[in-house]
């Protein structure tokens, strides 16, 4: 099993012949992903080192029976690329791409409500099922099969405390980068219920930041609907109030969406909260060894 | 982006809100000529990205011309928390009979745009929602429904506005709001306060504005109101130079890749004593130029007296992040203790090559004794 990706992913990447979706998208490909097709307006029916390019999403799903789609365009395009994904039918959407305007994704996320369609992102590394689908810009090599399920607003974060764990000997269900924007389209709740219904996933660690209220939500849905355990860990202990820090969701307004109001948010919920990465991947470690 | 008080109230004039009439001036000279112009009695008022400027007496009533010019003069130069006030709005002064208070927020966890209305404006909005919740109105919008006169008539009647001419002004100016925190991709958009004036008129005597910074590239006029002046100088630069840098008040720099790990970095310094000069994300790479831009950045702060890098090599391999340390170093010619710390992808090569480096280099293998040793290392500097 695994969660969003895995041996029936069957991937389009939107933007195969830009740079950045060709370099990661035979990087997603040489990991074993099935990647399918590539779109490119205008580009239909040349390839990408054998990948076949096709005008629109709708073609690569009819043509190639795409299901998954991966979205690499420039930030003023993506929005038009999402929905172009959403009507095309595909099951799964993840977005790396970083600079969506926010309301955009109020509009997408109104849109794509009551569908049946995931988006993960924007501005996200991806989904990597370990041995089984790699979709979008995480470094595979350092991460194991396993059972740990790791979902988390950040992505060198993220490989930090995947790369904690695997030096641990433990390995990972599924990584799963919901996005460092204000508003994504998926949610801790939405990746926490996917991971519980998950017979390969045994443990979960959720890695959350400043700014919003998700990582509240999730502790939660933590306590009254999971049976699986959960570990913490938040960034910016040290951030000051009304300053974005690097990610755009990343902000503490006024007092509100503080990592200390986070941390003891999870706590009241009996959620543990690791003081920095290498203890959260510690703490991982007990709760498997118990 | 946050916009001065007299760049948003043009923006609620160009969607048809009402304000009053003013002008912008950086000499008491100008204030004067303003007041001249706009006649009668006029307030000069600091224009400051922070609140508190009526406390920190950066708002004050003019009769005539000369006592205009002379209240800017006080004005002008005013430190208001940090902010130093180098230009002043003056405008006709109102005759005022009621405060009220309208925005419209950007509602992260309703993942809808929020309005809130009451009729106890001029104060601080969250000290209502705390003493008065019932006096407070909080009404969603659905983004693909936009605003509907409905929202207008649930807002005033639900916050107890009873003349039939303020309802409908106050109905007409919410959509306005609406099609302004829209049309300019706003994170908020705040009135407080919401004036009505001895006449019966309906205005706004201030504004809070604040744009998307993912929105500029497609809203051009609001990106050209950007005042670089404004902000720290250390972040100017950094802005100049495409760096994404937060100015903190310690003395350990701190370089990261990616916007977690960095904030995480700036916790452990933290955690282990001592305290970030800085919050610097190098981005997912972490190639010479921008080790060279970031390292730039820091050291002009002059608080800081010990660098610690924080990288975690993916995609980027470690040994190209060291050579890119290395070679910014060497360009740089700078003496100050470098922490630096790598983990991941060729962690091992990136390691012996920094070891190898010059005597201001000092690897470790963890995030933490990085951390640890910048801290003590600043400390003894």
């Amino acid at each position: 099993m695994a969660i969003l990706v895995d041996t029936d992913t069957r991937l389009v990447v939107q933007g195969l012949t830009g740079s950045e979706g060709r370099f990661h998208g035979l990087r997603n490909k040489a990991y074993g992903t099935n990647v399918v097709a590539g779109v490119t307006p205008g580009k239909g029916g040349q390839d990408v080192e054998g990948i076949p390019v096709f005008d629109s999403v709708a073609a690569a799903v009819r043509e190639a029976g795409a299901n998954t789609a991966l979205v690499f365009v420039p930030a003023p395009f993506a929005a038009d690329a999402i929905y172009e994904a959403v009507d095309s039918g595909v099951g799964t959407v993840v977005c790396i791409t970083e600079g969506v305007p926010a309301h955009e994704m109020l509009r997408i996320h109104a849109y794509i409500a009551g569908r049946d369609v995931v988006l993960v992102g924007p501005n996200c590394p991806g989904v990597l099922s370990p041995g089984k689908a790699n979709v979008g810009i995480i470094p595979a090599e350092i991460f194991r099969e396993g059972s740990v399920g790791l979902v988390s607003r950040s992505g060198t974060l993220t490989y930090q405390i995947g790369h904690e764990l695997t030096q641990l000997g433990l390995g990972n269900s599924t990584i799963v980068g919901v996005g460092g924007d204000p508003i994504v389209g998926t949610s801790f709740v939405d990746i926490l219920a996917l991971f519980e219904a998950d017979p390969q996933t045994e443990q979960v660690v959720l890695v959350g930041e400043i700014g919003g209220d998700e990582e509240e939500k999730a502790g939660a849905f933590i306590e009254d609907e999971m049976t699986k355990s959960v570990v913490a860990y938040i960034a910016g202990f040290t951030a000051p109030p009304g300053k974005t820090m690097g990610h755009a969701g990343a902000i503490v307004s006024g007092s509100a969406g503080t990592a200390q109001a986070k941390k003891e948010a999870l706590e009241a919920r009996g959620i543990r909260v690791g003081t920095t990465p290498t203890e959260t991947a510690g703490l991982v470690a007990e709760l498997i060894r118990a | 982006m946050d916009l001065y008080e007299y760049q948003g109230k043009e923006l609620f004039s160009r969607y048809g809100i009402p304000v009053s009439e003013g002008r912008l001036a950086t000499t008491p000279e100008e204030a004067g000529s303003a007041a001249e112009a706009l006649g009668g009695p006029v307030v000069v008022k600091a224009q400051v990205l922070t609140g508190g400027r009526g406390k920190a007496g950066g708002i004050k009533l003019a009769e005539t011309p000369a006592d205009a010019e002379e209240r800017a003069r006080e004005i002008l130069g005013l430190d208001i928390r940090g902010h130093v006030v180098a230009k002043v709005w003056v405008e006709r002064a109102s005759e005022i009979a009621n405060e009220y208070y309208l925005s419209l927020t950007f509602d992260r966890s309703a993942k809808r745009p929020l309005f809130m209305f009451t009729t106890q404006g001029g104060v601080d909005v969250e000290e209502v929602a705390a003493s008065s919740p019932d006096a407070l109105v909080r009404l969603h919008v659905h983004p693909l429904e936009g605003f509907q006169p409905w929202h207008g008539r649930r807002l005033v009647h639900d916050g107890g506005v009873t003349d039939p001419a303020e309802r409908k002004q106050i109905t007409a100016i919410s959509g306005r709001l609406y099609a302004a925190f829209v049309g300019c991709e706003a994170m908020l958009c705040e009135i407080n306060p919401l004036i009505v004036t001895t006449d019966g008129e309906v205005r706004a005597l201030d504004s809070k504005f604040t744009v998307d910074d993912n929105a500029l590239f497609r809203q051009p006029e609001i990106a050209a109101m950007r005042d670089a002046g404004a902000a720290d100088p250390l972040e100017a630069l950094a802005r100049e130079k495409g760096v994404t840098y937060v100015k903190l008040d310690g003395d350990v720099g701190v370089l990261g890749n990616g916007a977690g790990l960095t904030m995480s970095t700036v916790d452990v310094v933290s955690f282990v004593g001592g305290r970030a000069a800085n919050f610097c994300d190098l981005g997912g790479g972490g190639d010479a130029q921008g080790v060279v831009d970031a390292l730039e950045v820091i050291t002009s702060d002059s608080q800081v007296r010990a660098i610690t890098f924080n990288i975690f090599g993916g995609i980027t391999r470690c040994d190209e992040v060291a050579r890119g340390i290395l070679q910014a170093l060497g360009q740089m010619g700078s003496e100050l203790p470098v922490v630096v710390r790598l983990d991941g992808t060729n962690a091992e090569e990136g390691r012996r090559l920094l070891q190898a480096g010059p005597e201001n280099v000092f690897v470790e293998a963890t995030m933490l004794d990085g951390a640890r040793k910048a801290v003590e290392l600043a400390a003894a500097a």
